[in-house]
């Protein structure tokens, strides 16, 4: 196409005064404005329990995907769980920023062991660390069971050994744990309930 | 059909009218500052909803953390001591956007399309059509909007619009351990309010009452406070929060004004083009001007 000068100013200044016009608001631009989608619409939704205190709230965790076999889960959003009895859907800001901990590069993903002797921290298999464990629960409470205590009376402890159980364990999973240890003689029972 | 999940009642620098037939219930969220314990759930749940992480902060002496709201931290628990008839009252109140009725950022704005107003209320800023000129901080009189430093947008407080349009609560309202924040139609919230005043009469409190200023044509986030006649006490809360009258003046008589002006440029223009006709050189001028150039 063949612009002659004059041409080429008129279409310039058609072009600047149009856009002068819309720009002073003359030009009806469509009332459009979406709020953000929701993010959660089609997210796998797992129910769970806070796990930093004792008043174990409950918590929906939201995570990618629909646990189709070629899709990676990935937790992107943690809220409070309105069915939960005892936090009817509140959460503390510690509760209110789980994600972060579940993101956190400082999170234990896996079993850990520190030999004796040895200042480094060696990462073993979940198989490792149960065996490990046993062994050395077997090797304790072989050589320090209480059967009889000084009266002759039958008792049944091992004095030496200690287990801090979790907080947020329901009333089954508590009540298994404490027919496995009790079964076992132990007497330090605890739980990390408290803030 | 409306292609939007919420209906707009309002959009900044837009001169065509929003669709009104369908009725939308007005909602509100109630901060009931006498049952807050300053915990910061709410701060920490809208951060972690709306995809936020602020920079870790420092100590400023007080319980302020971040010490402001910033383009990050869309609401920040304000903590203020004040002696109050000889007793020491520790008043803790959640700052953010108050979603006004007649929202001063809004007609504040020259973006079209960057600030919305919601028929249940909502005022929401779109950051994609932000032009970054910060006329919202100037309207707002909150003192709420804030621009990033990064990408020169405005942000603020959404009232999570993308879960109200969904049908669920805010964030920060459905975190909070005490129940301080509700959320519910306003007259619903009204209605709770007046539960709380008289719960907080009864217990000494005079002049409990509810903080809904009509300067702004009343608010979407509302708050019970103990001392309604006096809410600066609370780090500075308006006592009668207006619209800066430059807003108006800029709206109401500067636009139209240059608005007309520049029209008349134009018009003035054309009739000098038809009366007097363009520019011509006569070639007496012509060779006088080569002659100075040749010297």
């Amino acid at each position: 196409m063949q612009v002659t000068r004059r041409q080429f100013f008129k279409i310039c200044s058609a072009g600047l005064g149009g856009s002068s016009i819309a720009m002073l608001g003359y030009s009806p631009t469509a009332a459009l404005a979406e709020v953000r989608a929701f993010k959660l619409a089609k997210a796998t939704e797992t129910r769970n329990m806070c796990p930093y205190c004792s008043v174990s709230c409950g918590v929906l965790i939201y995570s990618t995907g629909d646990k189709s076999k070629n899709s990676k889960a990935d937790i992107f959003h943690i809220e409070g769980d309105p069915d939960n009895p005892v936090s009817r859907g509140t959460l503390c800001p510690k509760g209110a920023g789980l994600l972060d901990m579940v993101k956190s590069p400082n999170r234990l993903k896996y079993p850990e062991v520190r030999e004796p002797g040895s200042n480094e921290w060696k990462r073993i298999s979940w198989d490792e660390a149960i065996e490990r464990i046993a062994k050395h629960m077997k090797a304790d409470r072989d050589a320090n069971f209480v059967e009889k205590n000084d009266a002759g009376v039958t008792v049944n402890r091992w004095p030496t050994f200690g287990f801090l159980a979790s907080s947020a364990a329901g009333n089954e999973a508590g009540y298994l744990g404490k027919k496995v240890l009790r079964g076992l003689g132990v007497i330090g029972i605890d739980t990390q309930a408290r803030i | 059909m409306a292609l939007q999940s919420l209906d707009i009642a309002r959009r900044s620098a837009t001169t065509t009218p929003a669709p009104g037939a369908r009725q939308t219930t007005e909602v509100a969220k109630l901060i009931d500052v006498s049952t807050c314990i300053g915990c910061k759930a709410c701060q920490v749940a809208c951060m972690e909803w709306n995809d936020l992480r602020d920079e870790v902060g420092n100590c400023v002496g007080v319980y302020d953390n971040p010490a402001d709201l910033t383009d990050k931290t869309w609401t920040v628990m304000r903590f203020a001591e004040v002696e109050q008839g000889g007793r020491l009252e520790w008043l803790i109140r959640k700052d953010g956007c108050m979603h006004c009725a007649d929202p001063g950022c809004l007609k504040a704005c020259p973006a079209p399309g960057a600030i919305i107003q919601y028929a249940n209320g909502i005022v929401d800023f779109h950051q994609e059509n932000c032009i970054g000129c910060g006329y919202c901080v100037t309207g707002c009189p909150f003192n709420i909007p804030r621009i990033s430093k990064e990408d020169s947008k405005a942000y603020k407080c959404s009232l999570c619009s993308d879960r109200v349009a969904v049908g669920q609560a805010p964030a920060c309202v459905k975190t909070c351990p005490t129940g301080a924040i509700m959320f519910g139609s306003k007259e619903q919230m009204k209605e709770h309010a007046d539960k709380r005043i008289r719960d907080l009469k009864s217990r000494g409190f005079a002049n409990a009452g509810l903080y809904d200023p009509q300067g702004v044509g009343g608010t979407h986030v509302m708050y019970v406070l103990h001392h309604v006649d006096k809410p600066q006490l609370y780090s500075d809360l308006p006592k009668d929060p207006a619209i800066s009258p430059l807003v108006s003046l800029w709206k109401g008589m500067a636009k139209p004004l240059a608005s007309l002006a520049l029209g008349a440029v134009a018009l003035g223009s054309l009739f000098h083009y038809v009366m007097k006709g363009p520019n011509e050189v006569s070639k007496e001028s012509e060779r006088e001007a080569e002659k100075e150039e040749s010297q």
